[in-house]
């Protein structure tokens, strides 16, 4: 019990200290590795809470896959433009701390208060989650419910990622690139092009993208 | 499992939330925006798992992996958007997409 105290301790510490420390990082690639850290901890969280499934996936699933993407095109833009911390907006910077002083205030005050009001509202307490967790186990316990009362979601979650895949899909064709050329010859120009391909030249003269790319400086 | 009350749970997720909405109205890199708002969900991932241990029941943490897949599609989506604004404009920064703007 004491050792769950300071895990939780190091836990809120990490996560609260890389959150803040997002928003003062100038750098893009520090503000994703923060973010990182703070994921991480929460991973940690979710371990303290039982939720093993969920920690698991938070680490693979969002410290790891959506990350990388999130690198990936940190990378693709210049990882050297500084982010000018200068605000041309008068004002902008206090009255957004105002605010979000104000809306930490509101969640506060809701969880202070709210807290006993909800820990009352359900059928078992901490204990019952950890019986769970112990008979069926966590993995198994999460399938049942999700492949039971959840399929129609879950199903409907499937149609959200092809939905996406294929809205990417089209949104990073090159534009003027109809596809109106016949696949049999995707020969010269367009071949030992990388897969974000144009990403330099922002024209639609592949050539000439091909060109400015590969001395690797974007825009 | 009951040394440390719900409450500072939430109490942490409640203060990385308004860290991320926070940083969304002041940050103006769309990438770093984007970030912020993945903070959010974190912190709302959290609110789940919390309600989940309270209750007693596995079904906040399912809601947890829906919130994951959902976030997963909407950077992929988003990413792309901000991919196409920077190759068009040069930078993905937020006040440069000024099109709309009279």
């Amino acid at each position: 019990m004491n050792l769950e105290v300071i895990v939780f301790g190091v836990m809120f510490v990490v996560a609260l200290g890389c959150s803040m420390a997002m928003l003062f990082a100038p750098n893009a690639v520090h503000v994703a590795l923060f973010l990182v850290g703070s994921q991480v901890a929460l991973a940690v969280a979710f371990l303290l809470q039982g939720a093993f499934f969920v920690a698991i996936v938070q680490i693979i699933v969002y410290a790891g896959a959506i990350m990388v993407l999130f690198l990936f095109v940190i990378m693709l833009l210049g990882v050297d433009k500084r982010e000018a911390l200068t605000e041309p907006l008068a004002g902008q910077r206090p009255f957004a701390l105002g605010l979000g002083a104000l809306l930490a205030a509101q969640v506060l005050y809701v969880v202070l208060r709210g807290v006993d009001f909800v820990a009352g509202g359900g059928e078992g307490g901490p204990e019952a989650l950890e019986a769970v967790n112990q008979d069926p186990g966590n993995v198994k316990a999460l399938a049942n419910v999700l492949f039971s009362r959840y399929l129609l979601p879950f199903e409907v979650t499937s149609i959200l990622l092809v939905v996406a895949i294929v809205g990417v899909m089209v949104l990073a064709r090159r534009i003027g690139d109809t596809g109106s050329r016949p696949i049999s010859q995707p020969s010269e120009s367009d071949g030992p092009q990388p897969i974000g391909a144009g990403s330099a030249g922002a024209q639609p003269g592949a050539v000439a993208s091909a060109g400015a790319q590969s001395q690797g400086e974007p825009a | 499992m009951n040394g440390v009350d719900p409450g500072f749970y939430l109490v942490l997720a409640a203060l990385m939330f308004t860290i991320g909405v926070v940083g969304v109205l002041t940050r103006r890199n769309a990438i770093v925006m984007f970030m912020f708002i993945e903070l959010m969900l974190n912190a709302v991932n959290l609110v789940f798992v919390t309600f989940a241990r309270m209750h007693g029941e596995v079904a906040g943490q399912v809601l947890v992996f829906f919130v994951l897949v959902v976030a997963a599609a909407e950077v992929v989506v988003g990413l792309a958007i901000i991919l196409l604004i920077a190759r068009r404009r040069g930078t993905a920064d937020v006040d440069e997409a000024s099109l709309l703007r009279w």
